[in-house]
């Protein structure tokens, strides 16, 4: 890739907000404009540097697409990494612990680089919405930036080692914030539900990975002559990982002595679904909505928004792209999970009395999108799972922000007891309607370019995906699942309908909710900043679906398929 | 290729964008300010309009075929680009649709409540309705059909009749679970010509005259590129027949029932017409006018640039049907033929005058319906068996259900602008509360009476030249059924007569003694159009006939 500037971009992106974090614990608490101000403007200097490493990824994207294309067309060895290795950008790559063989590797591909848009952009959206909190400001704003840059970690990070790193580091200030701000009925329980399903997934994963790099090293200490010149056997690199799997190091039969079983074939279905726990795979996804619920506004909507996209991510990154024979024997069965987040998720969803649960629980079918992109195991498919990702994430991330705006206002959350809200809130009631449509994959939004190839993956996956348990061979089932999982619209468009008709229309109580007004301007900021992609994307899918597709490439290339 | 570029750029992409960025500006009016939103709006309509008007014109019939063609990367992945272009159908209906926005604005001065927003959401529905006419890529064409039902929905939703909301939800239910069918198969049709084999498609582009995109189609890809799946879809055979696990066969017949019941939800085609009673009744007189006026050609003309040439084959597929030997066309002549009926027959049986008028677009689309039977026979035993016996028959019908459906947009317009016009004196939509208002209103009654026949398929007037050419069409074809449809003729003589009796004639009710029933000039400027087109179309049907009479036999492939 060619970049348009020569500063380490990622590691500002990733430590600024370290840096002000902690500075922000040594300022006055008094002053809470200031920290407020400080806040804000490093959200914004990280939305602008987000901005720029995406737009100039696009810009170059059609090069990177022809550099692929001649890999493929060239042959040789390895082709799938050597695609991987051009899609990178912005790497910086210093050693860090050589005894351990761990190193500080950054950078961003094809897949990453919409996600770091999109933290960027929910980053400025929560520092916005946390405006009028008044307690414990200080705190609530440096460990939020703390949140953001273990995010932001996670997504460059190109180590295995970092990237578990940046992954904790993400969830500590997480369970402060939801612990510490969020809704009292519900936070002290929801924060430890949460931090125990994440870590524990986490750490199922952190065995897997330490066992994947051994087995790695064994590899290159066994063949010598195949380690890249200047490698250490040992390592953490996710590139040096990727060249390991695509030479065969984790698909060698006999492990563990069995002669049927590889090391992917074991130890994938620990560590895909190990982190997708964060994405809310069923049945994992039990500590989402109360998560959600309990969370202030502005952690739900990095929550949801960004964070439940690590999992999805690392699954990917770390599950399919390192252990592809794992992922063909095993994502035939977890796509059925998927199913039941996608379908199951909706009706949940339809049932809810709580706003913000009925948000909560249409994050978790959406993000059954994913991972069901995710199993389809082409290109088009991945390729929707990636825009539904960022689809997902900016439109929940809208939802959260309206919903914290009706409840700072109404002081409840109880659908039947709302209504009407479009007459004193005209902007929130626009925003929750371009996000329900979102939602429901009305063409023109995003929600639509994400959720049709994942669908059309499916029909291409079908006569591919063969599911082989013993000697029972499933074939072709792909194609029912695609359309018990088309119900999910069905039911996601009722539940939309009837929250946005409750709510935001029908009676409004104007004794109750005499005092409701308009909401401010930074709030209106929010909801365009969150809502403007979503149309945009819709119309134009081609100003994000090319850099996806180039970033899953390597992926799908590595899994054999097209 | 004649150019109409306004601003450089290209005049289908104006038409569709034009109306969503008039309907931001006219949304950023305050609605305290009401006439500067009306007039605002109504210029804006006005000048797409016009704009409509001159691309239906500059299209070119001596060298027919798609024009004004734009083509543009949109999403790659998927094989689906931004490709409009209009034929000689296309033509049409943008002109139906650019003629009627203006007017169902300049009927929406009445409404006082938030009328920026109403008037918005016109505009907006003009940009989904232009979109689904220009689409010349499946997916464009899908997105714009959802699009528009969203302005409908609101519209239906805040500003309809005491009904609304039960109406709008069930509009809205039926039609995104309808889509999804077509949805599903959309998906499925585009990633399939993937799997068509390349000698396959060598040979298909080999043939003379193929379109640019089938030309440049690049084996083993996916495409929505409607032409490309024209082309190539019913050529595909699958591996040894077999697809998905399943036999092709199998296959295309439920891609096709996905695509039939949606579109047959939106024409609408009996049985599944029983949402249109209560949106039509409910909506808004401008929504209604907009509903029937354009909306539902929204499924007939998906049935004859869709559904006709992606399924030759199952068109005409046998069907044993108890006892009775007949292929698919034939079983949609016969729910066409049941449309015509039982639609006269409910509409006979109304009290509600917007009701009454829904049920007759009932009636009158079946005539559409069956038209596009007999054009589906026709071209599918060309297809598959090479014999064009049929050949003039379905073209003949063909151009007489695009012109039905031009037809019936002026009057089902005109009669909704009308039962509007007098529910808003009245305040009542019950025809027993009415009763000799000629009397009162000797200007609407004639316009009344006028727009009625034309309805009705009197000669002279356009219903008369669409439905003969359609029912000349079908009669060698399907003559018992077309004889059944003829008599229900009859029957949309008497609920028209009956509906003109309770308005027109018998004793004045004294209740509008003091109400003033006379149409306003408003109204009238309104309505004027559409009654010159009437006649107009009535006595020198060329005018439009020539246009889509070009466009049809070329699709049939004649």
């Amino acid at each position: 890739m060619t970049e348009a500037f020569n500063f380490p971009v990622l590691s500002i992106i990733v430590f600024l907000p370290i840096v002000v974090g902690v500075a922000i614990l040594f300022m006055d608490s008094k002053q809470r404009d200031l920290i407020r101000g400080v806040a804000l403007s490093t959200a914004i200097v990280l939305l602008v540097l987000s901005a720029f490493v995406y737009l100039n990824y696009n810009a170059n994207v059609d090069e990177l697409v022809a550099q692929q294309e001649a890999i493929l067309e060239d042959g040789g060895d390895a082709p799938a990494a050597r695609m991987f290795d051009a899609g990178l950008a912005y790497e910086e790559n210093y050693e860090w612990v050589p005894a351990l063989g761990i190193r500080y590797h950054v950078g961003v591909d094809g897949l990453t680089v919409p996600m770091v848009l999109l933290t960027g952009m929910v980053a400025v959206a929560g520092v916005l919405i946390s405006w009028r909190i008044e307690d414990r400001i200080k705190e609530f704003m440096a460990f939020f930036l703390l949140l953001v840059a273990g995010v932001y970690g996670v997504f460059v990070a190109m180590d295995l080692f970092l990237l578990f790193f940046f992954y904790e580091l993400a969830i500590f200030p997480m369970y402060l914030l939801i612990a510490g701000w969020g809704w009292v009925k519900l936070r002290e329980y929801a924060a430890m539900k949460l931090t125990l399903y994440i870590l524990i997934g986490s750490v199922v994963a952190l065995v897997g990975a330490i066992a994947l790099v051994l087995t790695a090293s064994n590899f290159f200490t066994a063949n010598p002559t195949l380690l890249p010149e200047g490698a250490q056997a040992f390592s953490f690199d996710i590139e040096q990982l990727m060249y390991a799997a695509e030479l065969g190091a984790f698909s060698q039969p006999g492990y563990l002595g069995i002669e049927s079983l590889t090391f992917g074939t074991f130890w994938f279905p620990f560590i895909f679904l190990g982190f997708a726990v964060l994405a809310g795979i069923f049945p994992f996804h039990n500590w989402s909505p109360d998560g959600h619920v309990a969370a202030p506004t502005a952690v739900s909507m990095i929550h949801a928004g960004v964070l439940m996209k690590l999992g999805a991510l690392t699954a990917i990154r770390v599950g399919v792209q390192l252990m592809p024979d794992g992922a063909q024997v095993h994502l035939p069965w977890i796509v059925f999970l998927t199913l039941v987040n996608v379908v199951y998720g909706a009706f949940i969803a339809f049932r809810q009395r709580d706003f913000k649960y009925v948000i909560g629980f249409s994050s978790v079918s959406h993000m059954g999108l994913v991972s069901m992109g995710v199993a389809t195991m082409n290109t088009i498919g991945m390729t929707g799972a990636g825009l539904q990702m960022f689809s997902h994430g900016a439109m929940t991330a809208l939802f959260f922000g309206c919903v914290g705006m009706v409840y700072d206002r109404a002081h409840t959350r109880d659908i039947p007891s709302l209504g009407g809200f479009v007459k004193r809130m005209p902007w929130v009631a626009f925003a929750f309607v371009v996000g329900g449509l979102t939602s429901m994959g009305m063409p023109g939004l995003s929600g639509f370019v994400a959720e049709f190839p994942i669908f059309t993956g499916m029909w291409a996956a079908s006569e591919n995906v063969v599911l082989r348990i013993g000697n029972f061979e499933l074939t072709n089932y792909y194609s029912v699942l695609v359309i018990i999982a088309a119900l999910g619209i069905v039911i996601t468009a009722a539940y939309v309908l009837r929250v946005t008709g409750q709510v935001f229309f029908g009676e409004f109580n104007e004794r109750r909710y005499s005092d409701v007004g308009d909401i401010t301007i930074t709030d209106r900021a929010i909801l365009l900043l969150l809502g403007v992609p979503l149309v945009v994307l819709g119309l134009y899918p081609n100003i994000m679906a090319p850099m996806i597709e180039a970033g899953v490439r390597p992926i799908v290339a590595l899994l054999g398929g097209m | 290729m004649n150019s109409l570029d306004v601003f450089g750029i290209n005049p289908l992409s104006v038409l569709i964008f034009a109306p969503a960025l008039g309907a931001l500006l006219v949304l950023a009016v305050p609605n305290a300010n009401k006439q500067l939103a009306r007039w605002l709006s109504l210029i804006i309509a006005l000048g797409i309009g016009a704009l409509a008007f001159i691309v239906f014109y500059a299209y070119d019939r001596e060298v027919g075929g798609y024009q004004f063609i734009i083509r543009g990367d949109w999403f790659s992945v998927l094989g689906a680009s931004w490709h409009l272009g209009v034929d000689g159908i296309g033509a049409a209906m943008v002109l139906l649709t650019g003629l009627l926005v203006p007017l169902a604005i300049l009927i929406s001065w009445e409404v006082e409540d938030r009328p920026s927003i109403h008037l918005a959401l016109i505009l907006f529905f003009e940009t989904g309705l232009m979109g689904v006419f220009v689409a010349q890529d499946l997916m464009i064409f899908f997105l714009f059909y959802e699009l528009s039902l969203v302005p409908i929905y609101f519209l239906i939703d805040q500003w309809g009749g005491a009904n609304r909301k039960y109406a709008s939800t069930k509009f809205m239910i039926y039609s995104v679970g309808g889509t999804l069918g077509m949805l599903l198969a959309t998906q499925l049709i585009g990633w399939s010509i993937s799997a068509v084999p390349a000698d396959v498609v060598a040979q298909v582009q080999a043939q003379p005259n193929v379109p640019a995109t089938v030309a440049e189609y690049i084996p083993g890809r996916p495409s929505f590129d409607i032409d490309v799946i024209s082309t190539l879809f019913p050529a595909f055979s699958g591996a040894g027949g077999v697809f998905l696990g399943i036999s092709v066969v199998t296959v295309k017949a439920l891609a096709f029932v996905g695509f039939f019941i949606a579109f047959a939800i939106k024409v609408p085609v009996w049985p599944f017409h029983t949402w249109l009673p209560d949106a039509h009744g409910e909506a808004p007189t401008a929504g209604s006018m907009l509903l029937a006026g354009v909306m539902l050609k929204l499924g007939a003309y998906g049935f004859i640039r869709l559904v006709v040439p992606f399924f030759p084959d199952v068109w005409v597929s046998e069907i044993n049907l108890l006892g009775i030997q007949t292929t698919t066309a034939g079983i949609f002549a016969f729910l066409a033929m049941l449309g015509i009926v039982l639609g006269a027959f409910a509409a006979w049986a109304q009290n509600d005058i917007k009701r009454l008028v829904a049920y007759s677009s009932v009636n009158h689309m079946g005539f559409v319906a069956l038209g596009i039977a007999v054009m589906a026979l026709a071209y599918g035993r060309a297809y598959v068996e090479g014999s064009t016996d049929l050949m003039n028959d379905g073209i003949m019908a063909a151009n007489g259900a695009v012109m039905q459906m031009f037809n019936h947009g002026l009057s089902s317009a005109g009669m909704f602008l009308l039962a509007g016009a007098i529910y808003h004196k009245t305040h009542t939509r019950d025809m027993r509360e009415y009763g000799g208002l000629w009397v009162r209103a000797p200007i609407y009654g004639g316009v009344f009476i006028f727009t009625s026949m034309a309805s009705l398929g009197l000669p002279g007037l356009n219903g008369f030249v669409s439905e003969f050419l359609v029912v000349r069409g079908s009669w060698p074809v399907f003559t018992a059924l077309t004889l059944i449809s003829m008599l229900g003729l009859l029957l949309t003589g008497s609920y028209i007569l009956k509906g003109i009796r309770a308005v027109l004639h018998g004793p004045f009710n004294l209740k509008w003694r003091g109400t003033p029933l006379e149409i306003e000039l408003r109204e009238f400027i309104a309505i004027s159009p559409l009654l010159v087109l009437m006649l107009i179309t009535g006595i020198y049907p060329n005018w439009i006939l020539t246009v889509i009479h070009e466009s049809v036999i070329r699709m049939m492939g004649g």
